[in-house]
């Protein structure tokens, strides 16, 4: 009965977990792109069109594939000044930055 | 007959209002004005800081994260370095802009010369150095930054320095260069090569005699003799952080406003969590000071006696300040979301800080560290005051 209970209350929270993977709170969401803008933003430019560090418009992301830039904002780049963010930021942020620089980002909205 | 009237009751108005207007400005000098950049906006604020007042906001002034600002010798005039490229000069007692020129696709600061009658901007693209004349803002000299190495670097750490040079490094081919503008059409550079790997920004001294680049490739910084520049640089605190294993670093230091007291310099170490005691002399650390998290700027009071450093995300919530004799962290304070740089008042008793996520600018007493006001302001990044005008390297 005990090993029941458990069961059921792991699976709810893994129910949880799926659901907030697929779509990250609003909040969170609006967290990121500010995150993305402002600090990604003070070596890559507020516009994303580079400075210190490269541009990662769509554009300029067109040839790099969606796991070689989750990598990359995971792992960082070793010899380059791009920091490993997996210490800061979850898998579902890391995914969530990773589609949106691949979509572009709205610029509007912010 | 009443269409001329409400004409002239138009006119009427119009030419008080410009008599008020030209009234308040004639009226007025620049010496406690200020310039902040409100960087997600592209406009900035003009303010008088003796009583934290704000009297204009300028827009249109294009991709502001990261600008940076120098003062013609008469005050009156704001340089404004942009991101994309943008070179603004602002008239602050009018609170308009003169002039806007696109002179590259993409900046990181500027400097204007000793003679005051030169501004020249720092590029990443293309990379290299452009000068202008800072009355007219038309191109005076294109130095682009071709290492040794064969690749078009982008330039950073680009300083004044006495005798109408410009002193900057290249971040990608790790150089130091000397500009000297004597001749301004026909500059005559100095090139320094192997100096470092990455240098990401420079200081120079507040007499104009060192150049120092800070190195993110390597431990250390760079030091070159602008006395004796035929000595070449010299690689200094190089055992800095050494067998330590340096952490993420999400934002780079800056070098601008670093901090000087008696024998003593204070600079922000890259990766650490510390500020750097150097001794003047030596040129060799003496001491580190574990601070909140890994420094951005270290800035003294004008006396010299107390520095503020505020520090890289995800610690940039806070500011602390440094007792310079005793070497101690005296207060600690939490201004906000997102600390990102500070300005003192040319005597040093406010200083004034940007705390972008909260949208505000707070002033502070240097004295007690109370809050003495808080002005609105538009994602506030850069602050900068018009005493900057007669400072070497500001």
């Amino acid at each position: 009965m005990k090993r029941l209970i458990i069961f059921f209350m792991l699976s709810n929270v893994s129910a949880l977990n799926h659901a907030c993977a697929e779509e990250l709170f609003n909040e969170r969401q609006a967290e990121l792109t500010d995150l993305l803008l402002q600090d990604c933003g003070s070596c890559h430019g507020m516009t994303l069109k580079g400075s210190l560090g490269p541009a990662i418009t769509s554009e300029a992301l067109a040839n790099k594939s969606e796991e070689e830039i989750f990598l990359t904002i995971s792992n960082g780049r070793p010899g380059t000044p791009m920091p490993p963010w997996k210490n800061i930021l979850s898998e579902a942020d890391i995914q969530w930055l990773v589609s949106t620089l691949k979509n572009g980002v709205d610029h509007e909205k912010k | 007959m009443g269409l001329i009237m409400k004409k002239s009751s138009h006119w009427t108005s119009f030419f008080f209002l410009l008599f008020i207007t030209t009234s308040s400005h004639a009226e007025r000098g620049t010496g406690d004005l200020g310039v902040i950049i409100e960087r997600a906006t592209g406009s900035v604020q003009v303010i008088e800081h003796t009583t934290g007042t704000q009297l204009y906001e300028i827009k249109g002034l294009g991709d502001l994260s990261h600008a940076t600002i120098v003062y013609s010798r008469d005050e009156r005039y704001a340089f404004v370095f942009g991101r994309d490229g943008g070179l603004t000069k602002l008239d602050i007692l009018k609170g308009e802009i003169v002039k806007r020129i696109l002179q590259a696709g993409n900046s990181i600061g500027g400097a204007i010369s000793q003679d005051g009658r030169l501004v020249a901007v720092s590029n990443y693209e293309p990379g290299g150095v452009r000068v202008f004349d800072s009355d007219t803002l038309e191109l005076v000299a294109d130095i682009p930054a071709n290492g040794a190495d064969g690749i078009q670097s982008k330039v950073v750490g680009l300083v004044d320095a006495p005798e109408n040079r410009f002193v900057f490094s290249l971040y990608d081919s790790g150089e130091i260069w000397i500009a000297d503008l004597t001749s301004p059409e026909e500059p005559e550079i100095t090139k320094f090569t192997d100096i470092g790997h990455q240098p990401y920004d420079a200081l120079i001294t507040p007499d104009g005699r060192y150049y120092i680049a800070g190195l993110f490739g390597e431990d250390g910084m760079a030091l070159l003799d602008l006395w004796h520049p035929e000595k070449g640089t010299q690689h200094i605190l190089d055992n800095y952080g050494r067998g330590e294993k340096k952490l993420p670093v999400y934002k780079m230091p800056h070098l601008e406003g670093w901090a000087v007291a008696g024998d003593y310099a204070f600079v922000p170490a890259v990766g650490h969590n510390d500020v750097i005691v150097i001794d003047r002399k030596s040129w060799k650390q003496i001491a580190t000071i574990p601070v909140h998290g890994q420094p951005i700027f270290v800035m003294a009071r004008p006396d010299g006696r107390q520095m503020w450093v505020n520090f890289a995300f995800p610690d940039n919530d806070t500011l602390q300040v440094i007792d310079t004799e005793t070497q101690k962290i005296i207060k600690t304070l939490k201004p906000g979301k997102a600390v990102l740089h500070m300005e003192f008042t040319p005597r040093g008793e406010r200083l004034w800080t940007s705390v972008r996520d909260e949208d505000q600018v707070q002033i502070y007493a240097t004295d007690s560290f109370e809050q003495i006001k808080s002005l609105p302001v538009k994602k506030p990044s850069g602050i900068f005051f018009t005493h900057r005008a007669h400072k070497i390297g500001l």
